[in-house]
Protein backbone atom coordinates (compact mmCIF):
# COMPACT_ATOMS: atom_id res chain seq x y z
CA UNK A 1 0.00 0.00 0.00
CA UNK A 2 1.84 2.89 -1.34
CA UNK A 3 -0.07 6.39 -1.73
CA UNK A 4 3.37 7.58 -3.62
CA UNK A 5 4.38 6.17 -6.84
CA UNK A 6 8.48 6.74 -6.35
CA UNK A 7 10.30 4.05 -4.66
CA UNK A 8 9.68 4.02 -1.22
CA UNK A 9 12.92 4.67 1.13
CA UNK A 10 11.91 2.28 3.53
CA UNK A 11 9.18 -0.07 3.21
CA UNK A 12 7.30 -3.80 5.31
CA UNK A 13 5.46 -6.05 3.79
CA UNK A 14 3.27 -8.32 5.75
CA UNK A 15 5.07 -8.16 9.04
CA UNK A 16 4.40 -9.98 11.28
CA UNK A 17 5.68 -9.51 14.67
CA UNK A 18 5.69 -12.28 17.85
CA UNK A 19 6.73 -11.27 21.61
CA UNK A 20 6.70 -14.88 22.17
CA UNK A 21 3.72 -17.02 21.22
CA UNK A 22 1.53 -13.17 21.11
CA UNK A 23 1.58 -11.52 18.23
CA UNK A 24 1.81 -8.09 18.18
CA UNK A 25 1.79 -6.82 14.54
CA UNK A 26 -0.46 -8.62 11.85
CA UNK A 27 0.52 -8.10 7.99
CA UNK A 28 1.24 -4.74 8.30
CA UNK A 29 2.36 -2.94 4.71
CA UNK A 30 3.76 0.58 5.23
CA UNK A 31 5.97 2.86 3.17
CA UNK A 32 8.10 5.67 3.85
CA UNK A 33 9.75 8.65 1.42
CA UNK A 34 12.15 10.12 1.45
CA UNK A 35 11.53 13.97 2.73
CA UNK A 36 8.48 13.03 3.82
CA UNK A 37 7.14 12.32 7.71
CA UNK A 38 4.90 9.82 7.76
CA UNK A 39 3.00 9.03 11.46
CA UNK A 40 1.74 6.03 13.20
CA UNK A 41 -1.27 6.85 15.21
CA UNK A 42 -3.83 4.71 17.05
CA UNK A 43 -4.67 3.68 20.73
CA UNK A 44 -2.08 2.46 23.14
CA UNK A 45 -1.13 -1.04 22.73
CA UNK A 46 -1.84 -1.41 19.29
CA UNK A 47 1.77 -1.83 18.19
CA UNK A 48 3.18 1.57 17.07
CA UNK A 49 6.09 1.51 19.08
CA UNK A 50 6.51 -2.40 18.34
CA UNK A 51 5.98 -1.85 14.41
CA UNK A 52 8.73 1.60 14.67
CA UNK A 53 11.49 -0.48 16.63
CA UNK A 54 11.20 -3.18 13.69
CA UNK A 55 12.30 -0.75 11.29
CA UNK A 56 16.02 -0.32 13.00
CA UNK A 57 15.83 -4.19 14.68
CA UNK A 58 15.78 -2.97 17.83
CA UNK A 59 13.56 -5.35 19.17
CA UNK A 60 16.19 -7.99 18.11
CA UNK A 61 18.08 -7.62 21.61
CA UNK A 62 14.18 -8.44 23.09
CA UNK A 63 14.55 -12.36 24.25
CA UNK A 64 12.05 -14.60 22.71
CA UNK A 65 11.05 -12.15 19.73
CA UNK A 66 10.27 -13.00 16.17
CA UNK A 67 9.91 -11.54 13.22
CA UNK A 68 8.01 -12.40 9.96
CA UNK A 69 7.64 -11.13 6.53
CA UNK A 70 9.87 -8.16 5.04
CA UNK A 71 11.45 -4.72 5.89
CA UNK A 72 13.14 -3.23 2.46
CA UNK A 73 15.43 -0.56 3.03
CA UNK A 74 16.47 1.17 -0.07
CA UNK A 75 14.86 -1.93 -2.07
CA UNK A 76 17.54 -4.36 0.30
CA UNK A 77 16.09 -6.85 2.82
CA UNK A 78 17.39 -5.49 6.49
CA UNK A 79 16.94 -9.00 7.57
CA UNK A 80 19.30 -10.48 5.11
CA UNK A 81 22.75 -12.05 6.54
CA UNK A 82 24.96 -9.57 4.77
CA UNK A 83 23.17 -6.76 6.47
CA UNK A 84 25.16 -5.86 9.69
CA UNK A 85 22.47 -4.45 12.36
CA UNK A 86 25.34 -1.98 14.17
CA UNK A 87 25.41 -0.48 10.24
CA UNK A 88 21.62 -0.47 10.09
CA UNK A 89 21.15 1.32 12.72
CA UNK A 90 23.43 3.66 11.97
CA UNK A 91 21.47 4.58 8.66
CA UNK A 92 18.11 4.45 10.73
CA UNK A 93 18.27 6.42 13.74
CA UNK A 94 16.10 6.47 16.47
CA UNK A 95 14.87 8.77 19.27
CA UNK A 96 13.15 7.49 21.98
CA UNK A 97 9.90 8.36 24.31
CA UNK A 98 11.70 9.64 27.06
CA UNK A 99 14.69 11.82 26.52
CA UNK A 100 17.29 8.96 27.31
CA UNK A 101 20.53 11.11 27.14
CA UNK A 102 24.22 9.61 28.55
CA UNK A 103 25.44 10.62 32.27
CA UNK A 104 28.23 12.44 30.03
CA UNK A 105 28.94 15.51 28.93
CA UNK A 106 26.71 17.51 26.20
CA UNK A 107 30.07 17.42 24.36
CA UNK A 108 30.18 13.81 24.55
CA UNK A 109 26.57 12.72 23.91
CA UNK A 110 26.91 14.05 20.69
CA UNK A 111 30.47 12.92 19.88
CA UNK A 112 29.78 9.10 20.93
CA UNK A 113 28.34 8.21 17.87
CA UNK A 114 31.20 9.01 16.43
CA UNK A 115 33.52 8.19 18.44
CA UNK A 116 32.99 4.55 18.58
CA UNK A 117 33.24 4.67 15.15
CA UNK A 118 36.99 5.52 15.83
CA UNK A 119 36.45 9.45 14.93
CA UNK A 120 39.98 10.73 17.30
CA UNK A 121 40.00 14.37 15.83
CA UNK A 122 38.81 16.86 17.80
CA UNK A 123 38.61 19.95 15.09
CA UNK A 124 35.95 17.53 13.27
CA UNK A 125 34.33 16.19 16.38
CA UNK A 126 33.60 19.97 17.29
CA UNK A 127 32.79 20.89 13.83
CA UNK A 128 30.21 17.83 14.10
CA UNK A 129 28.69 18.62 16.95
CA UNK A 130 28.04 22.27 16.79
CA UNK A 131 26.57 21.13 13.63
CA UNK A 132 24.36 18.85 14.91
CA UNK A 133 23.90 20.85 17.77
CA UNK A 134 22.57 23.69 15.04
CA UNK A 135 20.57 21.05 13.17
CA UNK A 136 18.65 20.34 16.48
CA UNK A 137 18.10 23.79 17.18
CA UNK A 138 20.17 23.87 20.39
CA UNK A 139 22.89 26.00 19.77
CA UNK A 140 22.19 28.60 21.36
CA UNK A 141 21.10 27.60 24.51
CA UNK A 142 23.62 25.26 25.36
CA UNK A 143 26.89 26.58 23.50
CA UNK A 144 28.48 27.83 26.46
CA UNK A 145 27.63 24.62 28.14
CA UNK A 146 29.37 22.11 26.18
CA UNK A 147 31.01 20.63 28.79
CA UNK A 148 27.95 20.64 31.73
CA UNK A 149 26.44 16.99 32.28
CA UNK A 150 23.66 16.52 30.01
CA UNK A 151 21.15 16.13 33.13
CA UNK A 152 21.25 19.41 33.75
CA UNK A 153 19.64 19.89 30.84
CA UNK A 154 15.84 21.09 30.90
CA UNK A 155 13.54 17.93 29.73
CA UNK A 156 12.86 19.47 26.45
CA UNK A 157 16.53 20.48 25.57
CA UNK A 158 17.62 17.44 26.75
CA UNK A 159 15.22 15.60 23.90
CA UNK A 160 16.83 17.92 21.55
CA UNK A 161 19.71 16.60 22.56
CA UNK A 162 18.59 13.15 21.67
CA UNK A 163 18.03 14.58 17.94
CA UNK A 164 21.38 16.18 17.92
CA UNK A 165 23.11 13.22 19.16
CA UNK A 166 21.12 11.26 16.35
CA UNK A 167 21.88 13.42 13.70
CA UNK A 168 25.62 13.35 14.82
CA UNK A 169 25.81 9.89 12.80
CA UNK A 170 24.32 11.43 9.66
CA UNK A 171 21.62 8.70 9.46
CA UNK A 172 19.10 8.02 6.02
CA UNK A 173 16.32 7.24 8.23
CA UNK A 174 14.98 9.05 11.78
CA UNK A 175 12.40 7.32 13.82
CA UNK A 176 10.63 9.43 16.41
CA UNK A 177 8.71 6.83 18.68
CA UNK A 178 6.76 9.85 21.03
CA UNK A 179 9.36 12.44 20.86
CA UNK A 180 6.92 14.91 22.16
CA UNK A 181 5.16 12.44 25.21
CA UNK A 182 7.57 13.69 28.26
CA UNK A 183 8.26 17.52 27.62
CA UNK A 184 5.93 20.79 27.59
CA UNK A 185 3.87 22.63 25.30
CA UNK A 186 7.28 24.93 24.22
CA UNK A 187 9.44 22.82 24.16
CA UNK A 188 6.78 20.40 21.67
CA UNK A 189 6.47 23.45 19.46
CA UNK A 190 10.31 23.05 19.20
CA UNK A 191 10.41 19.55 18.44
CA UNK A 192 8.14 19.97 15.70
CA UNK A 193 9.46 22.75 14.27
CA UNK A 194 12.61 20.80 13.91
CA UNK A 195 11.00 17.96 12.55
CA UNK A 196 9.25 19.86 9.65
CA UNK A 197 12.93 21.19 8.91
CA UNK A 198 14.26 17.67 9.47
CA UNK A 199 12.22 16.45 6.57
CA UNK A 200 14.45 18.16 3.90
CA UNK A 201 17.34 15.61 4.21
CA UNK A 202 15.83 12.80 5.69
CA UNK A 203 13.30 10.66 5.74
CA UNK A 204 11.31 10.94 9.12
CA UNK A 205 8.87 8.11 10.63
CA UNK A 206 7.36 9.48 13.65
CA UNK A 207 4.98 7.53 16.67
CA UNK A 208 2.49 9.84 18.08
CA UNK A 209 -0.87 10.20 20.20
CA UNK A 210 -1.81 13.60 19.47
CA UNK A 211 -3.93 13.84 16.61
CA UNK A 212 -3.17 17.55 16.10
CA UNK A 213 0.32 16.71 15.74
CA UNK A 214 0.00 13.86 13.16
CA UNK A 215 -1.99 16.71 11.10
CA UNK A 216 0.50 19.39 11.96
CA UNK A 217 3.73 17.65 11.15
CA UNK A 218 3.24 14.82 8.75
CA UNK A 219 2.58 13.85 5.11
CA UNK A 220 1.32 10.69 5.20
CA UNK A 221 -0.74 8.82 8.44
CA UNK A 222 -0.70 5.55 9.23
CA UNK A 223 -3.63 4.39 11.33
CA UNK A 224 -3.31 0.58 13.52
CA UNK A 225 -5.11 -0.72 15.46
CA UNK A 226 -4.31 -4.26 17.93
CA UNK A 227 -1.81 -4.88 15.89
CA UNK A 228 -3.38 -4.44 12.22
CA UNK A 229 -2.99 -1.66 9.60
CA UNK A 230 -6.46 -0.17 9.51
CA UNK A 231 -5.71 2.57 7.11
CA UNK A 232 -2.83 4.70 5.34
CA UNK A 233 -2.95 7.66 3.42
CA UNK A 234 -1.90 11.27 2.56
CA UNK A 235 -2.72 12.91 5.84
CA UNK A 236 -4.48 15.48 4.91
CA UNK A 237 -7.46 12.14 3.22
CA UNK A 238 -6.95 10.53 6.71
CA UNK A 239 -7.71 13.51 8.65
CA UNK A 240 -10.69 14.88 6.13
CA UNK A 241 -12.10 12.11 4.55
CA UNK A 242 -11.01 8.85 5.84
CA UNK A 243 -12.20 5.43 4.25
CA UNK A 244 -12.65 3.21 7.44
CA UNK A 245 -15.18 4.03 9.83
CA UNK A 246 -12.59 2.95 12.52
CA UNK A 247 -10.36 5.60 11.50
CA UNK A 248 -12.67 7.88 11.68
CA UNK A 249 -14.19 6.97 14.87
CA UNK A 250 -10.58 7.44 16.25
CA UNK A 251 -9.99 11.04 14.65
CA UNK A 252 -12.96 12.03 15.97
CA UNK A 253 -12.20 10.87 19.65
CA UNK A 254 -15.25 8.27 19.59
CA UNK A 255 -12.81 6.11 21.86
CA UNK A 256 -8.88 5.77 22.04
CA UNK B 1 -6.31 16.25 66.59
CA UNK B 2 -5.37 12.91 69.31
CA UNK B 3 -5.07 11.01 66.06
CA UNK B 4 -2.14 13.64 64.79
CA UNK B 5 -0.41 13.81 68.33
CA UNK B 6 -0.33 10.18 68.68
CA UNK B 7 1.33 10.17 64.68
CA UNK B 8 3.72 12.34 65.50
CA UNK B 9 4.92 10.54 68.81
CA UNK B 10 5.31 7.85 66.78
CA UNK B 11 7.24 9.37 63.85
CA UNK B 12 9.51 10.71 67.09
CA UNK B 13 9.99 7.24 68.71
CA UNK B 14 11.02 5.81 65.43
CA UNK B 15 13.21 8.77 64.46
CA UNK B 16 14.68 8.30 68.08
CA UNK B 17 15.31 4.76 67.60
CA UNK B 18 16.87 4.70 64.51
CA UNK B 19 19.23 7.83 65.52
CA UNK B 20 20.55 5.36 68.36
CA UNK B 21 21.21 2.52 66.02
CA UNK B 22 23.39 4.83 64.22
CA UNK B 23 25.17 6.33 67.30
CA UNK B 24 25.77 2.97 68.84
CA UNK B 25 27.80 1.66 65.18
CA UNK B 26 29.55 4.78 65.59
CA UNK B 27 30.45 3.92 69.37
CA UNK B 28 31.28 0.41 68.66
CA UNK B 29 33.83 1.51 66.29
CA UNK B 30 35.35 4.19 68.36
CA UNK B 31 35.63 1.76 71.16
CA UNK B 32 37.54 -0.93 68.63
CA UNK B 33 39.98 1.47 67.88
CA UNK B 34 40.39 3.01 71.26
CA UNK B 35 41.23 -0.38 72.92
CA UNK B 36 43.61 -0.97 70.03
CA UNK B 37 45.14 2.21 70.20
CA UNK B 38 45.83 2.05 74.02
CA UNK B 39 46.99 -1.41 73.75
CA UNK B 40 49.39 -0.84 71.28
CA UNK B 41 50.64 2.16 72.21
CA UNK B 42 52.43 1.36 75.56
CA UNK B 43 54.74 -1.26 72.70
CA UNK B 44 56.71 2.35 71.62
CA UNK B 45 57.78 2.50 75.38
CA UNK B 46 60.57 0.56 73.82
CA UNK B 47 60.38 -0.07 70.09
CA UNK B 48 60.78 3.28 67.97
CA UNK B 49 57.88 4.06 65.51
CA UNK B 50 60.19 4.26 62.64
CA UNK B 51 61.70 1.22 63.51
CA UNK B 52 58.91 -0.52 63.93
CA UNK B 53 57.21 0.62 60.46
CA UNK B 54 60.22 0.51 58.16
CA UNK B 55 62.89 -2.23 59.61
CA UNK B 56 62.45 -5.78 58.04
CA UNK B 57 63.80 -8.09 60.70
CA UNK B 58 60.70 -9.34 62.96
CA UNK B 59 62.21 -11.58 66.15
CA UNK B 60 60.73 -10.36 69.52
CA UNK B 61 61.90 -13.60 70.79
CA UNK B 62 65.81 -12.96 70.06
CA UNK B 63 67.92 -13.83 73.09
CA UNK B 64 70.53 -11.16 72.22
CA UNK B 65 68.34 -8.09 70.96
CA UNK B 66 64.36 -8.37 70.10
CA UNK B 67 64.14 -7.09 67.24
CA UNK B 68 60.19 -5.35 65.83
CA UNK B 69 60.73 -4.47 62.45
CA UNK B 70 57.34 -4.96 60.40
CA UNK B 71 57.70 -3.80 56.95
CA UNK B 72 58.38 -7.39 55.37
CA UNK B 73 54.94 -8.18 57.42
CA UNK B 74 53.43 -4.84 55.79
CA UNK B 75 55.15 -5.47 52.12
CA UNK B 76 53.68 -9.48 52.29
CA UNK B 77 50.34 -8.22 53.15
CA UNK B 78 50.20 -5.60 50.41
CA UNK B 79 51.61 -8.60 47.71
CA UNK B 80 49.19 -11.02 48.94
CA UNK B 81 46.16 -8.94 48.84
CA UNK B 82 47.17 -6.19 45.24
CA UNK B 83 48.17 -9.78 44.07
CA UNK B 84 44.30 -11.56 44.45
CA UNK B 85 43.06 -7.91 43.40
CA UNK B 86 44.79 -8.01 40.34
CA UNK B 87 43.36 -11.09 39.58
CA UNK B 88 39.63 -10.99 41.32
CA UNK B 89 39.11 -7.62 39.83
CA UNK B 90 39.40 -8.27 35.87
CA UNK B 91 37.70 -11.50 35.94
CA UNK B 92 34.88 -9.87 38.44
CA UNK B 93 34.00 -7.22 36.29
CA UNK B 94 34.23 -9.63 33.21
CA UNK B 95 31.61 -12.47 35.07
CA UNK B 96 29.67 -9.81 36.12
CA UNK B 97 29.36 -8.45 32.61
CA UNK B 98 28.44 -11.85 31.13
CA UNK B 99 25.98 -12.13 33.92
CA UNK B 100 24.34 -9.04 33.42
CA UNK B 101 24.60 -8.27 29.50
CA UNK B 102 25.37 -12.00 27.86
CA UNK B 103 24.07 -15.08 29.56
CA UNK B 104 20.36 -15.95 28.93
CA UNK B 105 18.36 -14.91 32.03
CA UNK B 106 18.14 -18.79 33.14
CA UNK B 107 21.61 -19.44 33.36
CA UNK B 108 22.03 -16.12 35.40
CA UNK B 109 18.91 -16.99 37.81
CA UNK B 110 20.83 -20.33 38.61
CA UNK B 111 24.76 -18.45 38.29
CA UNK B 112 23.75 -15.80 40.58
CA UNK B 113 22.87 -17.53 43.61
CA UNK B 114 25.54 -20.15 42.86
CA UNK B 115 28.34 -17.22 42.83
CA UNK B 116 26.90 -16.39 45.83
CA UNK B 117 26.87 -19.18 48.39
CA UNK B 118 30.54 -19.51 47.24
CA UNK B 119 30.81 -16.43 49.75
CA UNK B 120 30.29 -18.59 52.41
CA UNK B 121 32.94 -21.30 51.68
CA UNK B 122 34.42 -21.50 55.39
CA UNK B 123 38.22 -19.80 54.91
CA UNK B 124 39.98 -23.21 56.17
CA UNK B 125 38.42 -25.21 53.49
CA UNK B 126 40.14 -22.47 50.99
CA UNK B 127 43.57 -22.84 52.72
CA UNK B 128 43.03 -26.57 52.48
CA UNK B 129 42.70 -26.40 48.97
CA UNK B 130 45.84 -24.06 48.53
CA UNK B 131 47.38 -26.68 50.28
CA UNK B 132 46.73 -29.56 48.08
CA UNK B 133 45.53 -28.17 44.73
CA UNK B 134 47.20 -24.50 44.06
CA UNK B 135 50.37 -25.00 45.65
CA UNK B 136 51.63 -28.23 44.17
CA UNK B 137 50.09 -26.95 40.93
CA UNK B 138 52.04 -23.63 41.23
CA UNK B 139 55.40 -25.54 42.52
CA UNK B 140 55.13 -27.29 39.41
CA UNK B 141 54.58 -25.04 36.53
CA UNK B 142 57.26 -22.82 38.44
CA UNK B 143 59.58 -25.35 39.09
CA UNK B 144 59.91 -24.05 43.57
CA UNK B 145 60.15 -26.50 45.43
CA UNK B 146 56.94 -25.98 47.05
CA UNK B 147 53.67 -24.10 46.09
CA UNK B 148 53.25 -22.60 49.75
CA UNK B 149 54.33 -18.86 48.87
CA UNK B 150 52.56 -15.27 48.24
CA UNK B 151 51.16 -16.56 43.96
CA UNK B 152 49.11 -19.11 46.33
CA UNK B 153 47.73 -16.65 48.99
CA UNK B 154 47.14 -14.15 45.96
CA UNK B 155 45.30 -17.03 44.16
CA UNK B 156 43.23 -18.28 47.23
CA UNK B 157 42.38 -14.79 48.51
CA UNK B 158 41.25 -13.84 44.89
CA UNK B 159 38.72 -16.60 44.58
CA UNK B 160 37.33 -15.47 48.32
CA UNK B 161 36.97 -12.44 47.18
CA UNK B 162 35.41 -13.08 44.13
CA UNK B 163 31.81 -13.87 44.62
CA UNK B 164 31.73 -10.58 46.31
CA UNK B 165 33.04 -8.64 43.60
CA UNK B 166 30.81 -10.32 40.65
CA UNK B 167 27.60 -9.94 42.67
CA UNK B 168 27.99 -6.42 43.60
CA UNK B 169 29.37 -5.63 40.03
CA UNK B 170 26.66 -7.08 38.68
CA UNK B 171 23.94 -5.48 40.41
CA UNK B 172 25.63 -2.16 39.76
CA UNK B 173 25.41 -3.28 35.93
CA UNK B 174 21.92 -4.26 35.94
CA UNK B 175 20.97 -1.15 37.85
CA UNK B 176 22.21 0.64 34.69
CA UNK B 177 18.70 2.13 33.23
CA UNK B 178 18.21 -0.15 30.04
CA UNK B 179 17.40 2.68 27.97
CA UNK B 180 21.32 4.32 28.05
CA UNK B 181 21.92 0.77 26.43
CA UNK B 182 19.30 1.36 23.77
CA UNK B 183 20.44 4.94 22.41
CA UNK B 184 23.58 3.44 22.48
CA UNK B 185 22.35 0.69 20.53
CA UNK B 186 20.30 2.56 18.50
CA UNK B 187 23.56 4.54 17.89
CA UNK B 188 25.38 1.84 15.61
CA UNK B 189 27.27 1.18 18.29
CA UNK B 190 27.93 -2.73 18.85
CA UNK B 191 27.13 -4.64 22.40
CA UNK B 192 31.12 -4.67 23.27
CA UNK B 193 31.30 -0.76 22.51
CA UNK B 194 27.74 -0.44 24.34
CA UNK B 195 29.21 -1.98 27.56
CA UNK B 196 32.81 -0.68 27.77
CA UNK B 197 31.46 2.88 27.06
CA UNK B 198 28.05 3.43 28.50
CA UNK B 199 27.03 0.60 31.18
CA UNK B 200 30.59 -0.15 32.56
CA UNK B 201 31.00 3.56 33.20
CA UNK B 202 27.72 4.50 34.09
CA UNK B 203 27.96 1.24 36.71
CA UNK B 204 31.31 2.60 38.09
CA UNK B 205 30.60 3.54 41.67
CA UNK B 206 28.97 0.07 42.42
CA UNK B 207 32.22 -1.26 40.93
CA UNK B 208 34.61 0.43 42.64
CA UNK B 209 32.26 -0.13 45.85
CA UNK B 210 32.66 -4.05 44.69
CA UNK B 211 36.55 -3.78 44.48
CA UNK B 212 36.93 -1.66 47.74
CA UNK B 213 34.66 -4.55 49.49
CA UNK B 214 36.62 -7.26 47.87
CA UNK B 215 39.78 -5.70 48.99
CA UNK B 216 38.63 -5.78 52.76
CA UNK B 217 37.98 -9.63 52.04
CA UNK B 218 41.13 -9.77 51.31
CA UNK B 219 43.15 -7.72 53.64
CA UNK B 220 42.13 -9.12 56.84
CA UNK B 221 41.89 -12.74 56.16
CA UNK B 222 43.76 -14.44 58.10
CA UNK B 223 43.24 -18.32 58.03
CA UNK B 224 43.72 -18.82 54.39
CA UNK B 225 46.94 -16.62 54.06
CA UNK B 226 48.40 -18.77 57.52
CA UNK B 227 47.79 -21.95 55.80
CA UNK B 228 48.81 -21.10 52.20
CA UNK B 229 51.86 -18.79 52.42
CA UNK B 230 54.50 -20.39 53.99
CA UNK B 231 54.97 -17.75 57.07
CA UNK B 232 58.00 -17.14 56.10
CA UNK B 233 59.88 -14.23 58.10
CA UNK B 234 62.25 -12.77 55.67
CA UNK B 235 61.50 -10.09 53.55
CA UNK B 236 60.06 -10.98 50.28
CA UNK B 237 61.09 -10.62 46.80
CA UNK B 238 59.02 -11.77 44.69
CA UNK B 239 55.87 -13.99 44.64
CA UNK B 240 57.54 -17.44 44.15
CA UNK B 241 58.67 -16.44 48.03
CA UNK B 242 56.79 -17.58 50.95
CA UNK B 243 55.80 -14.24 52.77
CA UNK B 244 53.77 -14.14 56.45
CA UNK B 245 51.35 -11.58 56.36
CA UNK B 246 50.40 -8.97 59.13
CA UNK B 247 47.05 -11.09 59.64
CA UNK B 248 48.95 -14.07 59.89
CA UNK B 249 51.70 -12.58 62.03
CA UNK B 250 49.36 -11.73 64.73
CA UNK B 251 47.46 -15.29 64.73
CA UNK B 252 50.43 -17.10 64.74
CA UNK B 253 52.34 -15.11 68.17
CA UNK B 254 49.39 -14.59 70.16
CA UNK B 255 48.51 -17.19 71.11
CA UNK B 256 51.88 -18.04 72.53
CA UNK B 257 53.31 -14.26 73.80
CA UNK B 258 53.26 -13.76 77.53
CA UNK B 259 50.53 -10.76 78.28
CA UNK B 260 51.92 -7.18 79.01
CA UNK B 261 55.36 -7.80 77.57
CA UNK B 262 56.29 -5.31 74.69
CA UNK B 263 56.00 -8.26 72.32
CA UNK B 264 52.70 -8.24 73.50
CA UNK B 265 51.69 -5.24 72.80
CA UNK B 266 53.30 -4.93 69.07
CA UNK B 267 51.18 -7.06 68.30
CA UNK B 268 48.38 -4.59 68.76
CA UNK B 269 49.91 -2.10 66.67
CA UNK B 270 50.53 -4.65 63.72
CA UNK B 271 46.81 -4.74 63.97
CA UNK B 272 46.48 -1.13 64.57
CA UNK B 273 48.94 -0.15 61.26
CA UNK B 274 46.33 -2.79 59.55
CA UNK B 275 43.68 -0.72 60.88
CA UNK B 276 44.42 2.10 59.63
CA UNK B 277 45.47 0.92 56.57
CA UNK B 278 41.88 -0.59 55.57
CA UNK B 279 40.97 2.82 56.85
CA UNK B 280 43.04 4.82 54.39
CA UNK B 281 41.80 2.26 51.55
CA UNK B 282 38.43 3.15 52.46
CA UNK B 283 38.88 6.60 52.40
CA UNK B 284 40.45 6.70 49.24
CA UNK B 285 38.23 4.83 47.61
CA UNK B 286 35.57 6.97 49.04
CA UNK B 287 37.30 10.04 47.40
CA UNK B 288 37.30 8.52 44.11
CA UNK B 289 33.36 7.54 43.95
CA UNK B 290 32.61 11.69 45.48
CA UNK B 291 34.37 13.08 42.57
CA UNK B 292 33.61 10.85 40.08
CA UNK B 293 29.45 11.37 41.26
CA UNK B 294 30.55 15.02 41.05
CA UNK B 295 31.03 15.09 37.92
CA UNK B 296 28.24 13.20 36.98
CA UNK B 297 25.97 15.25 38.13
N1 LIG C 1 8.70 -6.45 25.59
C1 LIG C 1 7.45 -6.93 25.40
N2 LIG C 1 7.16 -8.20 25.71
C2 LIG C 1 5.91 -8.69 25.53
N3 LIG C 1 4.90 -7.98 25.00
C3 LIG C 1 5.12 -6.71 24.66
C4 LIG C 1 6.42 -6.11 24.85
N4 LIG C 1 6.35 -4.83 24.42
C5 LIG C 1 5.09 -4.64 24.01
N5 LIG C 1 4.35 -5.76 24.15
C6 LIG C 1 2.93 -5.93 23.78
O1 LIG C 1 2.79 -5.70 22.40
C7 LIG C 1 1.65 -4.91 22.14
C8 LIG C 1 2.02 -3.66 21.40
O2 LIG C 1 2.81 -2.85 22.24
P1 LIG C 1 3.46 -1.48 21.77
O3 LIG C 1 4.36 -1.03 22.84
O4 LIG C 1 4.03 -1.66 20.43
O5 LIG C 1 2.17 -0.54 21.70
P2 LIG C 1 2.09 1.02 21.41
O6 LIG C 1 1.14 1.18 20.29
O7 LIG C 1 3.43 1.60 21.24
O8 LIG C 1 1.42 1.54 22.74
P3 LIG C 1 1.63 2.97 23.46
O9 LIG C 1 0.84 3.94 22.66
O10 LIG C 1 1.02 2.76 24.82
O11 LIG C 1 3.07 3.25 23.50
C9 LIG C 1 0.99 -4.64 23.47
O12 LIG C 1 -0.05 -5.56 23.64
C10 LIG C 1 2.08 -4.89 24.46
O13 LIG C 1 1.55 -5.39 25.67
MG1 LIG D 1 4.63 3.00 22.40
Amino acid sequence: MSPETSVAKIETRDLDFYYGPSRALKRVSISCHRNRVTAIIGPSGCGKSTFIRTLNRMNDVIPGTRVEGTILLDGKDIHSPDVDVVDLRRRVGMVFQKPNPFPKSVFDNIAYGLRINGMKNKRKLEAVVERSLRGAALWEEVKDRLEDNAFSLSGGQQQRLCIARALAVEPEVILFDEPCSAIDPIATAKVEDLIENLKKSYTVVIVTHNMQQAARVSDYTAFMMLGELVEFDRTEKIFTNPQNKLTEDYITGRFG
Amino acid sequence: MRKNKRRNFREAAIRAFFFTCGILAVLVLLGIFATLLSTAIPAFREIRPSEFLLKTNWDPTSPEKAEYGILSMVVSTLMVTGGALLLAVPIGIGVAAYLSDVAHWRVREILKPVVEILAGIPSVVVGFLGIVLFGPAIAKVFHTGHGLNAANGSVLLAIMALPTIISISEDALSAVPAAYGEASLALGASRWQTLVRVKLPAGLSGIIAAGMLGMGRAIGETMTVLMATGNARSFPHGFLDSVRTMTSGIAIELGEVPYYTTHYYALFAIGLVLFVMTFLVNMAADVVLRKYQEKER
